[in-house]
This record gives structure tokens, C-alpha cells and sequence, in this order.
């Protein structure tokens, strides 16, 4: 399967989310630059954490209107996959790929921390490797994470399964305590209709090696390659 | 510009900070009056911040060299070997006086200094460290510069992409006037990709790159060589303003451009920017350097030549390539959006010749700059006060019960969880990170090899106060020692060393016993000093800080699987006390927290058991025989057990028994001393344990066992603690916030 990492000027993760791809999962992955809209060399585009021109107007707005980014909704119909995490999430939510908007934590402070995740839909190119309602355990590292969206576009999400990941106890229970951020509903990720993009705070690529942060979030790489079908397509939902 | 220029007199130079001397011996030098911009680079220059004047006579006792030492001090930061063709280079500095005027920006500048001096090396920074004092949080100044700072050093690094990997939070009324912030890079190079701020090859050109040219920080390094009066707040024009996006295209591409082999030596501008650049970099390479200040880029106009030399605007750095690439340099900067211009070249006559409009502003010697700032040896004298303080016996107070006194122990802002701090600081970044803040020391592994480092800082002030010598030694031993129960073998280290006026013999004489300690631990426990800074001047209306040499250090774990963390780990366990049973409560956290005062004798340090200690622990753990190691610190071992109990994952009570003692119960307790270590281990591990620590002749015995939900201390038959760990650790957990309101 082959990975495009998207470096924006002010990334962070890139190269977190190469490492893993290439020494753990030992898939081909390159860099793509920012000003590139050339996508057709791969199967899946990753849009990792950091600041992304140093997110000084909104987070993820300047990148969010990039060549690259312009060239996803097209990627997309043709069947390629697209995940963002943190940063990557804000650009896809400020690109329109995905609905809503992520703002100001309510803590009003940066939070780096272990979060637990419900998986709310694990029929997802993302979540197929996960049971129903499992419970997963990444780090998140942002100041702006509190996912918003008004009250219909929250009940679309809803009624078609959007709602990938909500923040959670241990336990599984949704609860205020267990929220890092404020988000509406505990929304921790969402994906597009077609269930082709994912966005996610936390960092799954900072939770794919034993040693460092635990393996919980090598089950969405692992969901990713257990998508790919032998034609060069993906299984859909 | 340069027509309007003010008259150069001794007045104007003494109102640079210059003293009368300082400008008779420059008027010497140049054979003439100086220049309005010549006046400037030199009280920039000569400044104590940049030029060490009243300390590098007492510095040259420090121990710096060994094997595996490729770079000691006099660079943007030290180097030291990794084995495997990987080195390690890290640096401590502060960022004090920017700080307390403006605690966001001046935090945040901080870091970004320091990760300057990072890269400029060649190196990725893979972690960054901070070791903050403040007045009690209570108080709502300190409170405001608190959040201040940790909310700049958290924008600064977070945005950059470095993980913060720990670091210390000190809190003492003397640091109401003056908080420190220190903070320490680490970055990791290959040996032989090193780069070093030179200015060589005659005819080179020499490159501004990064940010644009302000009017911010001008005379930046003059402020940090001053005391403060209450007009402080009217030098914020002097704190300088961050960009952390900039930096870290900065990072990318400097790193890209010393890649393609067409850079030959860079360096930071940081303290007195350019002015500072343009004089270090040709000094340290028998060169000089011809600069055409028109060509600076710059964000503000009509900036006249002194502005431009000496603006401290951040995220800029000057580099020398080699004549022929300019190419090469250029497209790597554009690609990054940065300004890459030539602005100058090397020359061959040794002279910084800076010109403006056509018109020549400076033309000095880089020598005369650089290296020629006088040294001073100013009186010392030991304070009238370290008598009193010696003279107080701590046992004469009334003993508080213990359990009062470990639950308020465990709230205090000093032993308290620290993770209202750190939670906003990105820990884990570059994923490498193995142990996270809230240990005795971070680890991070070497990708590619089996490897990890280990990374600290410590000083307790209150000790330094009391017997700087003594104070400072115990700081570099608690240090290694931090290292040492991690696994990791120290490999050097770096010192901020925070005093008050040197001009005061008093304060002279904490320097001067502190850096003779810090000499005496570093040669007993085999540690070089590859990189430091000082930082004079920590006074507001007279009152100084606590004398506080912060040492940071590194060390190296060979393989990385085998290391410790602090907490226990298991149920069942068996727990050691390593090392000796001397402890005092004089200048012990008990004593200022429960009595509110800093006074006594501190317990002896014997250096050579202290190495034997972290042998002993090293060895330990190297063979996997330890499940957890602890250093005894502020607290006691008390504390040190509390700790043991509530800081891991999951809290667990333990069983305890000392032998019974005639002594008071809250000195057994809470009294501190040198080279003790709390350590646990599977009972299976019991005999090869005992092995092994026979072979260290250090004493050791065991203490008791992992078990329950409860911390309970026998003393013989007496009950001398019995606490529900869930007190404990609520305590430990709230008491930071409960300070912050």
C-alpha cells in the first residue's frame, strides 16, 4: 500500500508517521510537499500534526487552501483514502472534507496527555481491524481540539455513522472527566459520508510500537491495510 | 542616518553600562574615540552576559576535557559521543530578567535561543528541558508569571516539534523580583555532520538567513547585565518577540542546506545578534569580516546601523558558505520561505569593517570584540549571615506529627505533582520518548541502535544557600544520581549559574564556593562540563536570589530496554535503601514547609560513596534486577516512599520497618541527605541483588516490601506512619492546582 505523508511548512508528525509506515508496517511511503497536487502515486494521504504555518490565523486554514489539499477532493473520487490526525484534522475540517470546525480547548491550554477512545463505528477503511465499542488508549497533544458542529449537521453525522471516535473512560463511559478538550458530544474523529477520510485528534503514529505509547494506535494502520483490496481499491463500507 | 549619529563621550558609554576603565581601555585599543556603532558593539560585546567578566577567572577550575568529549565550552553548545558515529550536543541558558518583564515572550524566546544553539551544530533537537523558579504561586505575581511562562515555553516548543522531556519547578520568596527560567536543547548529530560557528576561507560570503531584522532586544544582553529597579516594566521594549513557525523552517532549512556541503559555519544571533555573529565567528577563526548593513533584511524602516548590529530580533542566524554554491544555499532558504542574502564576506586583516550608505560605521578588530573584554577578580567575601544559618539547630523546633507533615509535604508547590506544568508541554513528539516527565529523569531512545539518553536538571537553591560548595556539589551528585536510578551512565554536563551581583563580595562568594563544588563533584564522579552559561544580576533593590546553579546533564544507556523509573511496580516487591543513613533537617523542605525556615547544617557528602551508589544502582539495573529507583531528594525518604507509592500508573501501598533509633521521629523521616536511593525488586531477585550490591561496598538494607493500600513506616515496635495511599495521593495530585487557585 502506498502512503503519501503531506509536509506542510510548520509539520511536525511527518516524520513520526513515516517511521511507522516504513519500520513497522515496512509500507512504501514518501514525502509529499505542500506545493505539490500530484496524488495519483498513492493509495492513502496522511495529513499529520504540527502547526502548519505555524496555524497563526485559524489552525489548518492557511493549509487548508494548499495545491495539495486542493487536489484531495479529487484524490477522494478516485477512491484513494485520506487520514489526518490533529493538525490534519483541523486542515480537512477547514478544507470542508470533513464537516465542523476544531477550536479553542476549553481548558484554554495546550493538553498532551493519554485520552481513551470509543470506537463508535468499526466499519470504517480505519476501524476494521477493531471490535464494536473498543476501547483504545493514544495520546493527544493540541491547544485546539474542541470539535463543534451545529445541531444538523451533528444529527447527519449521527444518523449515518460518521462518528468514528468519542472520548471515553477507561471503561468505555462517555463522561465530562474523560473529555480532554470540550468537544461537542466527546467527538474525538469523524469520517466523510463515504467513510473515506478520516480526522482524529490524537496521534495513533505516537501509539504504534510496544515500547513507546502502547499499540492501540497501530490498529488504524492495520484497518488500513486490511482495506486494500487486491484490484488497488478499497473495500467501502 | 549615520550624520545624525549622538556624540560618542564617557557618559554615553557609561550610560551603555561600559565602566569609565572599560572605555579608556577600548579608546587604547582602537588608538581613537569610537564610533557611535563601535560603542554599541562593545558594550554589547563586553557586556557581562556575553563577555563573562566577572566569572571566567573562577570557570577555568572546571573540569572539561574527557575521551568522549568532541566539543567543551566555547561553542554554541557542547558536544559529547554516542559511539555508533551519533553524537549528543546540549546546552543550558537562561532567559531570567526577559522573563520576569514579559513571562510569555520571554519564556518562549528562551527556548528558542537555546534550540539555536542547537542546530547551529548540525543537530535535530530531540528534547528540551526547563528548571523554573518563582515566589510561593500564592502570590498573585508569582501566579501570573507561572502561567506566563509555562504558557510561552509551551507555545514556543509545541509549535517548534520538540518534546519537552522534564525539567524542575522551584518555588522561594527571594525569587519574587528575579524568577529563573532556564532552559536546556538536546540535539542529536552525526559525528561527522558537525558544524561549528567559524568563520573560515578568505573571500567566503557570508549569509543573513531567517527572520527580519527589528528593533526589538536591542541592548538585550546589557539588561541581563543589571540589576533591576522598580521601573523594570519599562524595558519590555528590551524583551524580544518569538516566532516559533519561523524557527522551525529555520531548523528545516539549515539543515537541509548544511547537507549539500556548501556551508562551512554558522552561527546563532542571539544575545547582541549581529553584532555578536559578526565578531565570534571570524575571532574564532583568525579571520575578519566586511558586513554591508543596507543589505540586512529588515522589517522596520529608517533602522540606523547601531539598530541593526545590535537587535536582538530573533529566529535569524549568520552563516558562511563556500564561494561558488551561493546557489545551493539560496534555493534550500527559498524553498523554506526564508530570506538567505549575502551580506558580507570574510577577509584576511582580522577586522569587522561594517558599512552603511557607502559610509564605513565600525571598523574594529574581532579580537578586540571577542576576546579582549577585561577579567575581573573582584573581592570575595564570605556573608556575615552564613554564620547564623550554620550556627541554627533545626532540632531545637517543636517536631510536627508525621503524618501531618508527609500529607503537607506532599502538597507543597516544590514536592507536589508537577503535571499541571508539564501536560501542556508536548512530551512525546519524534516518538522516542521512553519516560516522560514525572520520573527522576526522562529517556528518550536512539533510534537505529539499542541506545537511549537520559536527561535531567537539578539544583536545590535552599542547600546552595546554606553551603554553596557543599550546595553546588550535591546538586551535580543529585544530578547524576537521577541519571544513575535510570539506568544511565552521566556523559557531561551543562550549568546555568543563577547568582545576584557579583559586584557584591557576598554574592561573589556564593559564585566562587558553588562553581569550587561543582568542580569537586564533577572530577569524584568522572562528569565533564561541556557548555554553561551565568547569569549575574538577579536583584531587585538589592534583594538577590538564592544562589542557584542549575545543573543539567545527560547520560547514555547502552541498552535501553534496561532502565528504571520511580514508582513501584508491582505488589509483592521487595524495597532497598541504598546508601547512608546521615541525614539533616537542616535546609530540608520539612524544615520550610512546616517551620518556615531555611537554616542548619546540611548532612555530609562523601563523593566517593556517592559514585559507588550509582554504580551500584546502574549495575542493578543494567542486570534487570530493579523494578523501580528513587532518589531521595526534598522530602526525605518519606517522601521519597510516598512518591514511590502514588507516581506510576497504578498507586500501591508499601510495608515499611527501619531499625529503631533514638533519634527524633521527623528526622528519620523527613531528613535529607546525599546518595540515598529507594529501589524495588521481584523477592526472586533477593540473592543476586545482595551479590551485587556487596561488590560496591556501599551500605544498603532492605526496608520492607510492596503491599496494600496503605504507606506504613515502622520505627522497631513503634507505628511511626500509617497512611491510606489514596491521602497520599490526592495530596501529591491536587496540591500544585490547589497553590494556583
Amino acid at each position: 500500500m502506498r502512503f503519501g505523508v503531506v509536509v506542510f511548512p510548520g509539520t511536525w508528525s511527518d516524520c513520526d508517521f513515516h517511521y511507522v509506515i516504513s519500520e513497522v508496517l515496512r509500507q512504501p511511503v514518501s514525502y509529499i510537499w505542500h506545493r505539490e497536487s500530484n496524488l495519483s502515486s498513492y493509495d492513502c494521504v496522511v495529513l499529520p500534526g504540527g502547526f502548519s504555518y505555524g496555524d497563526y490565523l485559524r489552525a489548518g486554514a492557511v493549509a487548508g487552501r494548499s495545491p495539495v489539499v486542493e487536489a484531495l477532493p479529487e484524490f477522494v473520487a478516485r477512491g484513494g483514502l485520506v487520514l489526518g490526525s490533529c493538525n490534519g484534522f483541523q486542515i480537512l475540517c477547514e478544507a470542508r472534507l470533513l464537516p465542523g470546525a476544531l477550536s479553542r480547548n476549553e481548558s484554554l491550554q495546550y493538553r498532551c496527555q493519554y485520552v481513551h477512545l470509543r470506537t463508535e463505528n468499526a466499519d470504517t477503511p480505519f476501524t476494521r481491524a477493531m471490535r464494536p465499542a473498543q476501547v483504545l488508549k493514544m495520546p493527544i497533544s493540541h491547544g485546539e481540539g474542541k470539535y463543534y458542529c451545529d445541531g444538523a449537521t451533528l444529527r447527519s453525522l449521527r444518523e449515518k455513522g460518521q462518528i468514528v471516535f468519542r472520548y471515553c473512560e477507561e471503561d468505555g463511559r462517555l463522561t465530562k472527566d474523560a473529555n480532554p478538550n470540550g468537544s461537542l458530544e466527546n467527538i474525538a474523529g469523524i469520517v466523510n459520508e463515504e467513510g473515506t477520510v478520516l480526522g482524529l485528534m490524537p496521534h495513533p503514529e505516537r501509539a504504534a510500537e510496544k515500547a513507546v505509547g502502547g499499540m492501540d494506535g497501530l490498529l488504524i494502520f492495520n484497518s488500513l491495510l486490511g482495506s486494500l483490496v487486491e484490484d488497488g481499491t478499497f473495500l467501502k463500507r | 542616518m549615520t550624520g545624525a549619529e549622538p556624540k560618542v563621550t564617557k557618559e554615553l558609554a557609561l550610560s551603555h553600562g561600559l565602566t569609565a576603565e572599560e572605555y579608556d581601555r577600548i579608546i587604547r585599543r582602537l588608538g581613537r574615540e569610537p564610533r557611535f556603532t563601535e560603542l554599541g558593539l562593545f558594550s554589547a560585546l563586553w557586556s557581562e552576559h556575553c563577555a563573562y567578566k566577572h566569572s571566567r577567572v573562577f570557570l577555568r577550575g572546571l573540569p572539561t576535557q574527557a575521551p568522549h568529549v568532541l566539543q567543551g565550552p566555547g561553542e554554541n553548545a557542547g558536544i559529547v559521543d554516542l559511539g555508533d558515529g551519533l553524537a549528543l550536543t546540549f546546552k543550558i541558558e537562561s532567559h531570567n530578567h526577559p522573563s520576569f518583564i514579559e513571562p510569555f515572550q520571554g519564556a518562549a524566546t528562551g527556548v528558542g535561543g537555546i534550540l539555536r544553539d542547537i542546530f547551529t551544530m548540525g543537530a535535530r533537537p530531540i528534547a528540551v528541558l526547563d528548571s523554573l523558579r518563582f515566589a510561593d504561586p500564592r502570590d498573585a505575581k508569582a501566579r501570573r508569571l507561572l502561567e506566563g511562562v509555562v504558557s510561552g515555553i509551551s507555545w514556543y516548543g509545541n509549535c517548534f516539534g520538540v518534546p519537552n522531556l522534564g525539567g524542575e519547578v522551584g518555588f522561594a520568596p527571594e525569587y519574587a523580583g528575579n524568577p529563573l527560567v532556564n532552559a536546556m536543547a538536546v540535539g542529536l548529530v552525526p559525528r561527522d555532520r558537525i558544524f561549528r560557528a567559524r568563520a573560515e576561507g578568505v573571500g567566503n560570503p557570508v549569509f543573513y538567513v531567517g527572520a527580519k531584522t527589528g528593533r526589538d532586544g536591542i541592548h538585550g544582553a546589557t539588561m541581563a547585565s543589571a540589576t533591576f529597579d522598580e521601573g523594570a516594566e519599562e524595558r519590555r521594549p528590551t524583551v524580544q518577540v518569538g516566532d516559533p513557525f519561523t524557527e522551525k523552517l529555520l531548523l528545516e532549512a539549515c539543515l537541509e542546506a548544511m547537507a549539500t556541503g556548501a556551508v562551512l559555519g554558522i552561527q546563532d544571533m542571539g544575545a547582541a545578534g549581529l553584532a555578536c555573529a559578526c565578531s565570534e565567528m571570524p575571532a574564532r577563526a583568525g579571520t575578519g569580516m566586511e558586513v554591508d548593513l543596507d543589505r540586512v533584511p529588515q522589517r522596520e524602516q529608517h533602522m540606523t546601523p547601531y539598530e541593526i548590529m545590535l537587535s536582538e530580533s530573533q529566529e535569524r542566524m549568520l552563516l558562511v558558505g563556500t564561494r561558488g554554491r551561493e546557489e545551493e544555499i539560496r534555493s534550500v532558504f527559498a524553498k523554506w520561505d526564508l530570506d538567505a542574502v549575502e551580506i558580507g564576506r570574510v577577509t584576511a586583516d582580522g577586522i569587522l569593517r561594517a558599512r552603511m550608505h557607502g559610509d564605513v560605521v565600525a571598523e574594529v578588530p574581532v579580537k578586540a570584540l571577542a576576546d579582549e573584554a577585561p577579567v575581573y577578580e573582584k573581592p570575595v567575601a564570605r556573608p556575615d549571615w552564613q554564620d547564623a544559618l550554620e550556627a541554627f539547630d533545626p532540632l531545637t523546633l517543636p517536631p510536627v506529627p508525621s503524618e501531618r507533615a508527609l500529607l503537607a509535604l506532599l502538597a507543597t508547590p516544590a514536592i507536589a505533582s508537577k503535571l499541571w506544568v508539564y501536560r501542556q508541554y508536548d512530551t512525546q513528539v519524534g516518538i522516542n520518548s521512553l519516560v516522560l516527565p514525572g520520573s527522576d529523569a526522562g529517556v528518550l531512545r536512539i533510534k537505529g541502535t539499542p541506545k537511549g539518553v537520559a536527561l535531567t536538571t537539578d539544583c536545590n537553591a535552599r542547600q546552595v544557600y546554606l553551603d554553596p560548595r557543599q550546595g553546588a556539589a550535591m546538586a551535580v551528585a543529585e544530578a547524576a544520581r537521577n541519571l544513575a536510578v535510570s539506568g544511565a551512565r552521566p556523559l557531561g554536563l551543562t550549568d546555568c549559574l543563577n547568582f545576584g551581583s557579583p559586584e557584591r563580595p557576598e554574592i561573589l562568594w556564593q559564585f566562587k564556593e558553588a562553581v569550587a563544588g561543582i568542580a569537586e563533584a564533577c572530577r569524584a564522579l568522572d562528569v565533564p562540563v561541556v557548555g554553561g552559561n551565568v547569569s549575574f544580576y538577579n536583584e531587585t533593590l538589592g534583594q538577590a536570589i538564592l544562589p542557584t546553579p542549575v545543573i543539567g546533564m545527560a547520560g547514555l544507556l547502552e541498552n535501553v530496554e534496561a532502565r528504571a523509573t520511580q514508582w513501584f511496580q508491582q505488589e509483592g516487591d521487595r524495597i532497598a535503601l541504598i546508601g547512608p543513613d546521615a541525614v539533616s533537617l537542616g535546609g530540608s523542605e520539612y524544615l520550610w514547609a512546616l517551620h518556615h525556615r531555611a537554616a542548619g547544617r546540611l548532612a555530609p557528602l562523601d563523593l566517593g560513596l556517592e559514585r559507588r551508589v550509582q554504580e551500584a544502582c546502574r549495575a542493578a539495573i543494567e542486570a534487570r534486577l530493579l523494578r523501580s529507583a528513587h532518589d531521595c531528594a526534598e522530602g526525605g525518604l518519606a517522601v521519597a516512599l510516598a512518591e514511590a507509592c502514588v507516581s506510576g500508573p497504578a498507586a500501591l501501598g508499601a510495608a515499611v520497618e527501619l531499625p529503631a533509633a533514638d533519634e527524633r521521629e521527623d528526622l528519620g523521616l523527613f531528613g535529607e541527605g546525599p546518595s540515598r536511593v529507594v529501589v524495588s525488586l521481584p523477592a526472586a531477585a533477593s540473592r543476586a541483588f545482595e551479590a551485587l550490591v556487596g561488590e560496591f561496598a556501599v551500605p544498603w538494607r532492605w526496608i520492607g516490601r510492596v503491599e496494600g493500600q496503605r504507606l506504613a513506616v515502622r520505627r522497631g515496635e513503634r507505628v511511626a506512619l500509617d497512611v491510606a495511599v489514596d491521602r497520599l495521593d490526592h495530596e501529591w495530585r491536587s496540591g500544585l492546582a490547589r497553590h494556583l487557585g
